[in-house]
């Protein structure tokens, strides 16, 4: 396959990035999006230049860290995958491509097509959690009994990768299906019930200090999101935020 | 040769570490805020060791190279996590997991510390289940169980096929919690180049920030290395991209014994090998071999046709297949270990059975499965005169119930439909058993500093065991570092805080500029890429699933030349300060040319085959492991002099008082 690849380059946080059009043959459609971009990386350091710097750690569709806006959409054309499980079968022999980084207030670009996404990790930091020590003392795992139909609830919940792909789809950059995920895990077991309240007004304090935009309902991160997340989760997100905020 | 001291505690077995924390000096609360401990590694044993030492009051700095902790590379372990619960009734209990743990490592695992692993194991599910980790329950509300490889009862817990990553979630929640308490910093996107020894004590590391390219000194009273293993010095592993040794070697090269580090295991179900392209490796659960059954075709030319495209494995008879795990293993059958699995599939397509273009896979079928479940469902839904398709179509709804996320995920990666033909799988690099040296503390040969998870070598020894990993990572880091480590830093209380201005951090820190300068100013012609693949392909195709002699020599004198023409010829485009990828992974891929060959050395020495490592010259007649027990049954820890071949052996001898040390077998 032959390729046509327009990439978002920016030096660093400071400099003003554009677009770069590459050309690219020999892409095989086994390869992965990323490995097709391994072979651009090897043409540009053969030439001597800098290679196009992009997020990406366990190539196996897990770790959240790839990311990438690809023809406009977060992780890609295909549905229920991350950008390292894309694969170039998905495209055809003289495609173009527009690759760019997530974009979001709160996801400021660092290089390239990396961007920092550390406003997730504050939005954990404020309530993502159980507020249980780990003295080995806690009770028997089985004196918790959860029902099947709510751990399951709580798994699905679970699975987000915390990749930002919700916030790269939604016109409003909004964190609301991250977010929401967290807080309905929690939510959902007897475990984390105790410090719901508290919980889901830190976290939502936190996401509005970050500076990502409201929900207005259009379901674009439920699509695009590689795990599928629910948008029930922001519905719950809502109830228990009310809740806790008229108490 | 110097003996080491594994410092076990005396007395019997099982009240071993009971006796121990009996013992132990204790720092009280007040003091522990003035101790401060840097955890290098956020996976499951160094974000599980960060929560617990920061929930005591210690001062916790963390760094990974990862923009999150949750991205660890633990977060990819599929299956489950074992604990001797006995929550099924099957007769297990704290000495069962430790023996089969001890037996499954092929008697080269230290028994106080797998045996302190077993007693702990159940606390771990307790504390993940508090910290509202999502395991995988049945209607009563209780928590459900799994079976895996090399077992004879059910002890695996599990969520789906995302165990790693919801007990990675769970600890990082717990650092999350002492993140927002101000009890730990977290540096994320920052890499530890190298240790700084003060006194003879670790007291330190100097980092480099990835985003700014800024070097840092960051001191502390203890150092804990909990970066996980380097199966990524064979290029191609199921590791992650990142996944590095960099921390473990030069704690190694200041003075931290690396041991055993040619126990490597091979994971029997990967994905295999597409083309030259292939940047990594990619797992199918090992919990697929409760369902899935192995086999090749019986006949070479059948063999023949099928890499040939001109038959299809469906339309192969039953009778025409061999189903070779079930014919020598007749006792485990599919969930034979995975050192023994990986090792059988190798033989039959090294005889020339490989069903793929490159001959190098073999068939994990579900047809049975399909059936078996079929008719089960059948009878419960009281269907009449069910049809064959109408039976199969029933079992694989049940199938995809249980594995449809990896089912899906082998569809994107090989594009074809595993419900329509069987799987192609062919082992891959895994998981290393061996790692830094540690004492039954967890400390290395360098006081203060400790390494947890799967950067020590102590709990698996040749092989380890599915599900395993997380429990050892957890493990560490919850219940054993908190200990060990206060024992140590209750010497500390009047230290005070240890000034990063000595000449101790000068020093580091001007070696860690030379190289970071020495790499930059090469301005060859390779790529990094290109030494790290010729590396992986020395490391598999001479030191990887069996190993010779005469391989092992010529890769030893091929990895130093391979690292000579690196360091002459390596391109690094870019700049020194800021961001810059490719020298990030041009100093891993330095260490790893050098691990290389102490792994290389490690196997030669080796004069016997045991676990992950497999000596051509020491087999049985019907093809398994020949072990040495009188010559090799010890820990073989190396001291670093100078260059990977001088590196010079200490022996731990294991003792087994406990168990009976048997030859392992699966028949």
């Amino acid at each position: 396959m032959n390729l046509t690849l327009k990439i978002w380059r920016q030096k660093d946080a400071n400099a003003k990035g554009g677009i770069v059009t590459y050309q690219l043959g020999g892409v095989e459609p086994d390869m992965s999006f990323l490995e097709m971009l391994d072979v651009l990386n090897q043409d540009l350091i053969d030439k001597g230049e800098e290679p196009v710097v992009f997020d990406h750690d366990c190539r196996e569709g897990i770790c959240g860290t790839c990311s990438l806006q690809i023809n406009g959409e977060p992780h890609g054309p295909d549905r229920l995958i991350t950008t390292c499980q894309l694969h170039m079968r998905m495209f055809n022999d003289g495609d173009t491509i527009v690759i760019e980084p997530f974009r979001a207030k709160a996801f400021p670009v660092i290089k390239d097509l990396i961007v920092d996404r550390s406003s997730f990790e504050r939005i954990q930091q404020a309530g993502g959690y159980v507020s249980v020590n780990t003295s080995g003392n806690t009770q028997d795992a089985n004196a918790i009994l959860v029902p099947k139909p709510q751990a399951d609830a709580a798994f699905d919940a679970a699975t987000c990768i915390g990749c930002g792909a919700c916030v790269a789809a939604c016109k409003n950059a909004s964190a609301m299906l991250f977010t929401s995920a967290k807080v309905s895990q929690l939510a959902l077991l007897p475990q984390g019930e105790v410090e719901a309240d508290r919980r889901v007004l830190a976290m939502v304090e936190q996401m509005d200090k970050e500076g990502f935009g409201n929900c207005t309902n259009t379901g674009a991160c439920e699509i695009e999101c590689p795990k599928g997340i629910s948008l029930e989760n922001i519905a719950r997100l809502n109830r228990e935020y009310l809740r806790a905020s008229t108490k | 040769m110097s003996v080491l001291d594994s410092k076990i505690p005396q007395g019997p077995l099982e009240h071993k570490w009971n006796t121990y924390k009996n013992n132990i000096n204790l720092v009280n609360p007040a003091n522990k805020r003035n101790i401060d401990i840097i955890m290098v590694g956020t996976g499951l044993a160094g974000g599980s060791a960060a929560a617990t030492l920061a929930e005591l009051g210690y001062n916790v700095k963390t760094f990974c190279y990862q923009d999150s902790p949750r991205r660890a590379h633990s977060i990819a372990a599929q299956g489950g996590i074992n604990a001797s619960k006995n929550y099924q009734g099957d007769g297990d209990s704290d000495y069962r997991l430790f023996y089969d743990t001890v037996k499954g490592g092929d008697y080269r695992a230290r028994e106080a510390n797998v045996y302190r692993l077993a007693e702990v194991s159940g606390n771990i599910i307790d504390q993940c289940v508090a910290q509202g980790v999502p395991f995988a329950r049945e209607y009563g509300g209780q928590l459900d169980n799994r079976s895996f490889g090399g077992v004879l009862v059910s002890r695996t817990f599990y969520a789906k096929g995302q165990t790693g990553q919801q007990l990675l979630l769970g600890a990082y929640s717990a650092m999350n919690r002492q993140i927002n308490r101000g009890k730990v910093q977290s540096y994320t996107r920052h890499e530890m180049l190298d240790v700084v020894i003060v006194g003879g004590k670790a007291r330190g590391i100097i980092a480099r920030d990835l985003v700014t390219g800024e070097i840092e000194r960051h001191s502390a009273h203890a150092v804990v290395i909990a970066s996980g293993g380097y199966g990524n010095v064979f290029y191609l592993s199921t590791n992650a991209m990142g996944s590095n040794a960099t921390a473990a070697w030069k704690v190694h090269k200041k003075g931290a014994f690396f041991a055993n580090p040619c126990f490597t295991q091979i994971h029997p179900t990967c994905i295999p090998v597409s083309g030259e392209h292939q940047s990594k490796l990619t797992l199918m659960s090992e919990s697929l071999r409760n369902d899935g059954r192995i086999w090749v075709p019986k006949k070479l030319e059948d063999a023949k046709a099928i890499r040939e495209g001109r038959l299809k494995p469906t339309e192969l008879a039953e009778e025409d297949r061999d189903y070779y795990l079930e014919r020598r293993y007749p006792a485990f059958g599919n969930l034979v270990p995975r050192d023994v699995a990986s090792r059988a599939a190798k033989e039959r397509c090294d005889a020339g059975y490989g069903v793929n273009k490159t001959g190098e896979a073999v068939y994990l079928d579900f047809g049975s499965a399909f059936m078996r479940y079929g008719k089960e469902a059948v009878a419960t839904q009281k269907i009449d005169n069910a049809t064959e398709a109408q039976t199969r179509e029933l079992g694989k709804k049940v199938v995809e119930a249980k594995y449809g996320n990896l089912f899906q995920m082998y569809e994107k990666i090989v594009d074809e439909n595993p419900y329509e033909t069987p799987m192609k799988i062919y082992p891959a690099v895994h998981y290393t058993m061996g790692g830094l040296w540690v004492d039954y503390n967890l400390q290395t040969t360098v006081p203060g500093l400790y390494a947890a998870g799967e950067a020590n070598f102590s709990d698996h020894g040749a092989n380890r065991l599915g599900a395993s990993a997380l429990m050892q990572g957890l493990a560490d880091g919850y219940f054993v570092l908190p200990y060990t480590m206060g024992d140590y830093l209750a010497a500390d209380i009047r230290t005070g805080a240890i000034p990063t201005n000595s000449p101790e951090f000068d020093e580091a820190e001007q070696k860690v500029r030379e190289q970071l300068e020495r790499l930059m100013n090469t301005n060859g012609t390779k790529s990094v890429d290109h030494f790290h693949k010729r590396l992986g392909k020395i490391m598999w195709n001479k030191v990887g699933m069996s190993r010779n002699a005469t391989h092992l020599r010529e890769a030893i004198v091929e990895i130093k030349e391979l690292r000579e023409e690196f360091w002459k010829d390596v391109r690094i485009p870019g700049e020194v300060n800021g961001m810059n990828t490719e020298l990030e992974k041009a100093g891993r891929v330095a260490d790893f040319l050098e691990l290389g060959e102490l792994f290389a050395k490690d196997a030669l020495h080796r004069e016997e085959s045991c676990g992950g490592h497999f000596r051509e010259e020491y087999q049985t007649e019907e093809g398994e492991a020949l072990r040495d027990d009188e010559n090799f049954m010890y820990v073989a820890a190396w001291e670093y002099t100078g260059e990977p071949a001088d590196a010079i052996l200490h022996k731990e001898n294991l003792d087994y008082e406990y168990i009976e040390v048997k030859t392992r077998s699966y028949k």
